[in-house]
């Protein structure tokens, strides 16, 4: 009987994938007042993932959450995650600090057309924390610089104290091989950027939209405009692409909390081209 | 003389008037400049001019008591500026602040209403023409409204 059980089981659960890992915390960094970086040690062997894939966290007795992973990706010693306190995994996560455990799996899920899109203009749209599942993406191009032709990152976030990693986002914007633009949806008048939402920043930016690739994240509504305005400005429609965050338990296709129609975000996404996506964007309550 | 006609007719908010309109808003067309932090018109005042920005940053701010002024939006290069000029009481909504030294085309708004009186051709394009920018306006101010940042990851 034992070993039918065995059997069984080990044929429905995919393997190791449903076994969290301890990860010790080697740094954390508080971003903005309700969003925080933590810097994680990776196995002996190294932790390797692809710019838009994400892990499950798990703080035990909590919960588990999928998180996009937001560091280099050429840094195989160190794995980053940035979060937002919104809800009771995240504010218990907020309170890690240096020396604590937190459990992991993954890596999960596609990745950002970085390779693919070679030869190619890039326009990164970012919204929010949106910033965080791209910035592996911009690392990448950045230390592949030659091979693209224009970067451009846009930026839009509520208020000048929500800008997330500013000071790398200042050593960005002081290269002359990427283009970066920020935009607040309110500010004081001492401050001297742009104001106004994202998409006011796409006519701004400078791409060759006909030979432009885009990747999109950020909430939803912000990503439904940000692709309007880009096709609207001639970028094709196949390359656009956008991370789509829903409902995530198992994180490997195996419970369909993430189902959407035909589609499982956790292992068809998060990334996908926003084609393949586009009806789910205008599908009211899934 | 060199006119601002070629500059203004190569606008994308300017692009395909009839040539007869053109040379008539080139008329009312004068080149300005603004120093950062100058104030190009207050909440209230007359509104009797309009704007293409050429070069620069403007901040359209409104003030409030105990919280000081609040910046909310920007207008940079290809912008246009101010559309109260055209719809009555012909009064400014907010102050327009350069950001940063600012160069532009100022448009005499009364003369041109003037025109768009005796000329319904030319004032139902005008009216076209600024009914998109306040409609793309409204549809950044509503998403903005909507605090979408906040809603979601
Ligand atoms: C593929 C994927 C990648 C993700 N990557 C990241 C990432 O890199 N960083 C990150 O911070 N988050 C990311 N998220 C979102 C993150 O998983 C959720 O914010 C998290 O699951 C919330 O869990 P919780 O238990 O803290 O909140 P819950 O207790 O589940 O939620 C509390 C309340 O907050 C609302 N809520 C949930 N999420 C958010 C949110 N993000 N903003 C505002 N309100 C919210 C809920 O509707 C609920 O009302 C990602 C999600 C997915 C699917
Ligand atoms: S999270 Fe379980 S199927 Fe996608």
């Amino acid at each position: 009987m034992t070993a039918i059980l065995e059997k069984s089981t080990k044929e429905i659960i995919p393997s190791q994938e449903m076994i969290p890992e301890y990860f010790r915390i080697t740094k954390t960094q508080k971003d903005t007042h309700d969003t925080f970086t933590i810097e994680l040690e990776p196995p002996k062997n190294g932790f390797n993932f692809t710019p838009g894939q994400f892990n499950m966290l798990y703080m035990f007795g909590v919960g588990e959450v999928p998180i996009s992973i937001s560091g280099d990706p050429s840094d195989r010693n160190k794995l980053t995650h940035t979060i937002r306190a919104v809800g009771s995994v995240t504010r218990t996560m907020q309170k890690l600090k240096k020396g604590d455990f937190v459990g992991i799996r993954g890596p999960f899920g596609t990745h950002w057309p970085a390779e693919e899109s070679i030869g190619n203009d890039i326009v990164i749209v970012a919204g929010g924390i949106g910033l965080a599942p791209l910035r592996p993406s911009i690392y990448h191009i950045l230390s592949n610089r030659e091979k693209y032709g224009k970067v451009v990152l846009l930026y839009g976030t509520r208020t000048p104290n929500d800008i997330l990693y500013r000071k790398e986002l200042e050593q960005w914007r002081a290269r002359f091989d990427l283009e970066v633009l920020i935009t607040v949806d309110r500010a004081a008048s001492d401050w001297k950027g742009n104001v106004g939402v994202v998409t006011t920043l796409i006519p701004r930016s400078h791409f060759d939209p006909f030979n432009t690739v885009a990747m999109v994240c950020g909430p939803e509504i912000m990503m439904r405009f940000s692709v309007q305005d880009l096709l609207k400005c001639g970028v094709a429609v196949n390359n656009i692409y956008v991370s789509m965050e829903r409902n995530m338990k198992c994180g490997i296709g195996f419970c369909g909390h993430c189902q959407c129609g035909s589609t499982f975000i956790c292992k068809d996404g998060p990334v996908y081209p926003y084609n393949n996506v586009k009806d789910i964007f205008i599908k009211r309550e899934i | 003389m060199e006119t601002l006609e070629p500059l203004l007719s190569e606008h994308p908010f300017l692009k395909g008037l009839d040539p007869k309109h053109l040379q008539l808003i080139t008329g009312c067309a004068s080149n300005v400049r603004f120093d950062a932090g100058q104030i190009i018109f207050r909440e209230g005042e007359e509104a009797d001019q309009f704007y293409i920005i050429r070069n620069g940053k403007v901040a359209l701010q409104i003030y409030t008591p105990g919280r000081g002024s609040i910046i909310i939006d920007t207008l940079t290069e290809g912008d246009i500026l101010g559309w109260s000029w055209l719809i009555p009481p012909y009064q400014w909504r907010f102050d327009a602040v350069a950001g940063e030294l600012t160069r532009a085309i100022a448009l005499d708004g009364k003369c041109l209403r003037n025109k768009c009186e005796s000329d319904h051709d030319l004032g139902y394009e005008l009216l076209k023409r600024f009914a998109s920018i306040v409609d793309s306006r409204l549809e950044s101010t509503r998403l903005r409204l909507l605090d979408m940042y906040d809603s979601n990851p």
